[in-house]
């Protein structure tokens, strides 16, 4: 995985002194609430309900196992001892004081770490591929282009105060893992006919309160291109976004307003005119960042036979295991998801143990997934039952992962300042209910994505079940919606009429799991039910 | 209020008074300008050597547009004074200055001190903007440029 040299060093240790100052000047109150939240937020730090959060970037979603070790030793130093996995890769931790968040980020920074950009109007964290470098289906590793990108966007100083936030995700395989078209920018890095490699431009995605899946802008840029024309996407927005209306003001509003046809008419133009200032890292950097990326010193000649004899193990390997481009390993998902749990919540001690699991049985790499999960990438297939093992003695064996307990959930209203209603509570109760492993299978391949408010950070419109938490009337009620996908077939999920109480929605949902099952088809999960189906027969069952 | 200025530059600054956008095209040959966020800066191009003085205004720090048009700006050649005004605070001096500004009038008044400060936060810089600085990616890879 990529390694800082001093330069990138220096520039995270820069951020941290910056940042140590502005907060001096903050807590001597030389800065005012008002001047301090945009510096504050581009460093990750939230004020939320009840104390501050802290969410720490982990670019396209990789960790090295001295990273975790390091999340997990924050966690307890500065936090109450446990952290949040959130849908974009990054680390949040809910209870920070904010004379301390200088030493949490000198600390990050000791492992090539940082928060930088983790919030504000300006380009976030780049998000990717979980399976990156381990994945069969990939034509590349995307992660290098992601890194391309990642040191373009720190600091950018002409794009660091954009009409609003800026998301990027990179993936290099035709199965999108990533969520990628409902991004601001997606790009699916491709090879032409010639075979050459680029990246395939998708513009104006997102979810909030007005879901959109983006178009293609550009079929390919070549390689040695993309970072000219991510700046001319950029320039184009930084100078034409709305920036009347907050909630109109991403680039998915400006591509919809003036069309995509309109929107790449003056990015080609943008292009033209940036092309030649030679702004674009040479291949030599595009290759220095490359080699870092190498395939981690894979053993060969190793053994593919698994020994199924424990039958709960069996069901662990069937669910949250895929396959390895390299014979003999396979890549694992430990699920943060066990029954009644917090989607995404891992304890310091969980994370240590993750840490170690990574650093002995999977090349110390380990990867947060956009569901909040954590994923191993390169484990040795005979190493799988004693990793299980150890997973499962630590609440970590939770054989969901995809199925119907494997719940997306923001923060929500116990956390949340933007929140409307509670998203936890929710998610808790809905995997209680359907606590039955042998229910879940049956159900199969289920996404139930939950938010709190309409800004979506749960992307309830990306799940096969989606449910966005809303005030009416001064109480918490629950919008219920099927058909959205975040995959390679991505759709935005209908919503199915009014909304429901908390129980009210569980129930609804169980009806609509058991109108999926009497209809459904041969190998249909519930979301090709639903496409074939229709709304009808689930509005029937459950406001019938 | 905010009658500092921070200037950057070696020639004589310009006194002429800013005609507005608005008015520029009417006003024969103004030596300075003032653009509003909303201005579209590539209308000033084949006005540029008859500028001194261009103002770009903040009415609100938040507002980034103004960078596009510096860089804009400066990338078609632009080599008179182009000057940050309005509500330019002292953590936003050294992107603005890396935009191709090179003088700064601030609602708040900055010190030559602060500012110099500001302008120094960063070691090295991973972009290749308008500022003549040497990106990261260049200088990890000059020795090989030389090849």
């Amino acid at each position: 995985m990529y390694q800082y040299d001093h330069y990138d060093q220096a520039m995270v240790d820069a951020r941290v002194e910056e940042f140590r100052g502005q907060v001096a000047r903050r807590l001597s109150g030389e800065l005012t609430e008002d001047q301090f939240k945009p510096l504050r937020l581009k460093n990750g730090l939230y004020l939320q309900l009840h104390a501050y959060m802290l969410r720490v970037a982990i670019p396209y979603g990789t960790l090295s196992s001295r990273q975790m070790r390091m999340l997990g030793d924050i966690a307890d130093k500065y936090d109450r001892g446990y952290g949040h996995f959130t849908t974009r890769q990054n680390l949040q931790y809910n209870w920070i004081k904010l004379e301390q968040t200088p030493d949490i980020l000198a600390d990050l920074a000791t492992v090539e770490m940082h928060a930088i950009q983790t919030s504000g109007n300006c380009i976030r964290n780049i998000s990717s591929d979980q399976y990156a470098g381990a994945a069969a289906d990939e034509l590349v590793d995307p992660r290098p282009y992601a890194e391309l990108l990642r040191q373009w966007s720190s600091f950018h100083p002409e794009f660091d105060y954009l009409p609003r936030k800026f998301k990027f995700a990179v993936i290099a395989s035709d199965t999108d893992r990533a969520a990628m078209r409902l991004h601001d920018i997606g790009i699916q890095i491709v090879a032409n006919k010639a075979g050459e490699i680029g990246a395939k431009f998708h513009v104006g995605g997102g979810m909030g309160r007005t879901p959109m899946i983006a178009p293609v802008i550009r079929d390919f840029v070549p390689a040695l291109q993309m970072i000219s024309y991510a700046e001319a996407c950029l320039r184009v927005y930084n100078r034409y976004g709305r920036r009347d209306n907050k909630y109109k003001a991403r680039i998915k509003i400006l591509v919809h307003e003036i069309g995509a046809d309109e929107y790449r008419r003056q990015v080609e133009e943008e292009f033209a005119h940036i092309l030649p200032l030679g702004l674009e890292p040479p291949a030599a950097e595009l290759a220095r960042i490359k080699s870092f990326f190498a395939d981690p010193g894979f053993e060969t000649g190793l053994p593919e036979t698994i020994d199924r004899s424990d039958p709960d193990f069996a069901l662990w390997l069937d669910q949250n295991t895929v396959a390895h481009k390299q014979p003999g390993y396979a890549v694992v998902t430990i699920s943060l998801k066990p029954a009644g749990g917090i989607p995404g919540d891992a304890s310091a001690d969980q994370m240590r143990l993750m840490a170690d699991l990574a650093h002995d049985l999977s090349l110390d790499e380990l990867r947060v997934t956009h569901t909040q999960n954590i994923v191993l990438p390169h484990v040795k297939k005979a190493d799988l039952y004693p990793l299980w093992q150890k997973l499962d003695a630590a609440g970590l064996g939770t054989a969901n992962l995809d199925l119907i307990s494997d719940i997306i959930a923001c923060p929500g209203l116990d956390y949340c300042s933007l929140a409307n209603a509670r998203s936890i509570p929710l998610a808790q109760k809905i995997s209680a209910r359907f606590a039955d492993m042998d229910r879940q299978r049956d159900l199969g391949e289920l996404k139930v994505k939950i938010s709190g408010c309409i800004n979506a950070c749960g992307h309830h419109h990306a799940g096969h079940i989606g449910i966005l938490g809303v005030d009416r009337k001064g109480t918490e009620n629950y919008q219920l919606s099927f058909g959205g996908s975040e995959a390679a077939d991505t759709s935005l999920a209908q919503i199915t009429g009014p909304g429901f109480s908390e129980d009210g929605v569980i129930d609804a949902l169980e009806k609509a799991t058991e109108i999926y099952l009497a209809q459904r088809g041969d190998g249909e999960r519930f979301l090709d039910t639903y496409r074939r189906i229709g709304m009808a027969p689930f509005k029937e069952a459950i406001y019938g | 209020m905010g009658e500092t200025l921070l200037r950057y530059r070696d020639d004589e600054a310009s006194t002429a008074p800013a005609v507005s956008f608005g008015a520029f095209a009417d006003a024969g040959n103004a030596a300075a300008v003032r653009m509003e966020p909303g201005d579209d800066a590539r209308a000033l191009l084949p006005h540029l050597a008859q500028l001194a003085r261009i103002d770009i205004a903040f009415p609100s720090f938040g507002d980034g547009r103004g960078y596009s048009a510096a860089r804009i700006l400066r990338e078609h050649g632009y080599a008179g004074e182009l000057r940050a005004v309005g509500d330019v605070l002292i953590d936003q001096l050294s992107h603005m200055r890396r935009c191709g500004f090179d003088a700064f009038a601030p609602d708040r008044p900055i010190s030559a001190d602060a500012a110099a400060k500001a302008f120094a936060t960063w070691p090295e810089v991973y972009q290749k903007t308008v500022d003549g600085r040497a990106p990261i990616w260049a200088l990890r890879h000059s020795e090989t440029d030389h090849d």
